[in-house]
């Protein structure tokens, strides 16, 4: 991934949140070179702020992915539920910032976020492989045609484990059907890259007034064993 | 209900309720055309004339409607269009939006592809937005009353949901295959700067 130097170094948020460095010898050296290194990259200023959050406690995925919206005024999500993105869908009902609702399809939920788009606010909707499947029309007749910054975060299933055949074919239109469109369309696998991702891709889409996809891998999302 | 209703015309009902805009009230024109007929009534910056999507101009009107919650915004829609997105009645029941105003022109066809039947013979709307939760929903029984649940709808509390009867009258005319412009137009009738 190519890191422009213009990338946001976000020192401030540095103080206080790192664990206080050198008590603990070889991991407080640890801890110290890996904050040089990530420095040197100047890449994640805001990720190391997250990583660190919390006196240590790492910053879960759907933290980094609230603070990105945070960081770009989407306060609008609507969804149509899924199991996976249940951490992302509580916690943005529970948190009076964003205005969280479910839309019986997600047709309707791009419809939403359109509008809001157009009347200047800022929307995503949140939905499950199988249901951006059901999105090609409205994406190609409105999103795209009208230069419209409708975004997507979209949960991957049907790789990496899937047990559900129907899951597993739906999920291979996804991204031919993002590159017909020729929409903007990035896979989320790291926890370091995800605030950087997300933070890009949304500022793209209004600045370019273009639709844009965030894939969620289960690489980023699942719970891993032991 | 349905049955009593008469049957209007859309162009004449559609200058009814532009006439009553004073305040640059947001208008989406559903796929068709109720939106062919929202062009030839007048063309105004804060209407967005759907090109595709059908079934999406009640949710487009609710999604300006959260964004700019002081601006009144309305949706017209044909019976066909609302019946593919039925389901979007229940989530604008549940969220409430008071400055929302859904318009729907039932002719009981597909008009633009051969006239083909709707199921509103059966299907009724009004019962079916009531039913959804959205309390305000009302058949206008003619012009008259047309107009004065318009005027009711642009100063009291919504969501409301106003269906008319219509004919099978063809539109006069039709808008122009220009969404970048429409949508460009809309914005800055919205007072939206893009990008």
């Amino acid at each position: 991934m190519w890191f422009p130097p213009s990338a946001p170094l976000r020192a401030t948020r540095f103080g206080g949140h790192l664990p206080p460095q050198g008590g603990k010898g070889a991991q407080g050296w640890l801890f110290a070179t890996l904050q040089r290194a990530l420095v040197l990259a100047n890449c994640c200023g805001s990720t190391l702020m997250g990583t660190m959050a919390n006196a240590g406690k790492p910053e879960a995925w759907h933290e980094a992915i609230i603070r990105a919206f945070k960081d770009n005024d989407v306060k609008i999500v609507v969804y149509v539920p899924d199991n996976v993105l249940r951490p992302l869908i509580d916690a943005v009902t529970n948190d009076s910032y964003f205005t969280a609702f479910p839309t019986t399809r997600e047709e309707e939920a791009i419809g939403i976020v359109s509008g809001a788009a157009m009347a200047g606010g800022r929307g995503i909707v949140l939905m499950q492989t199988s249901g951006f499947a059901t999105l090609a029309n409205v994406l190609a007749s409105l999103c795209v045609a009208a230069q419209i910054p409708a975004l997507m975060m979209v949960s991957e299933r049907g790789t990496l484990g899937e047990f559900q055949i129907g899951q597993a074919i739906v999920c291979r239109t996804m991204r031919p059907v993002l590159e017909s469109l020729g929409i903007e369309h990035h896979t989320v696998t790291r926890l370091d890259e995800a605030h950087f991702i997300v933070d890009r891709t949304i500022k793209q889409a209004f600045k370019t007034q273009a639709p844009a996809a965030l894939i969620l891998s289960p690489l980023l999302t699942a719970k891993r064993e032991g | 209900m349905r049955r009593n209703a008469k049957t209007m015309n859309r162009l004449d009902l559609t200058q009814r309720l532009v006439a009553r805009l004073k305040h640059d009230e947001a208008v989406i024109g559903g796929i068709g055309n109720s939106n062919f007929d929202l062009w030839n009534a007048g063309k105004r910056p804060q209407n967005f004339y759907m090109l595709g999507s059908m079934g999406l101009a009640g949710p487009i009107a609710f999604g300006v409607a959260l964004a700019q919650p002081k601006r009144r915004v309305i949706a017209l829609e044909g019976d066909g269009s609302l019946l593919m997105q039925l389901g979007s009645l229940a989530t604008i029941a549940m969220m409430k939006p008071k400055n929302l105003i859904l318009v729907v022109w039932d002719n009981g066809m597909y008009q633009i592809t051969g006239s083909q039947k709707t199921a509103t013979e059966v299907a009724d709307l009004v019962e079916i937005a009531r039913s959804a939760g959205i309390e305000k929903s009302a058949w206008a029984s003619d012009e008259t009353e047309f107009e004065r649940l318009i005027e009711r709808a642009l100063i009291e509390d919504g969501p409301w949901f106003i269906a008319a009867r219509i004919d099978g009258s063809a539109p006069k005319g039709q808008t122009p295959r220009e969404p970048v412009i429409i949508k460009d137009n809309f914005m800055r009738g919205l007072g939206v700067k893009g990008g």
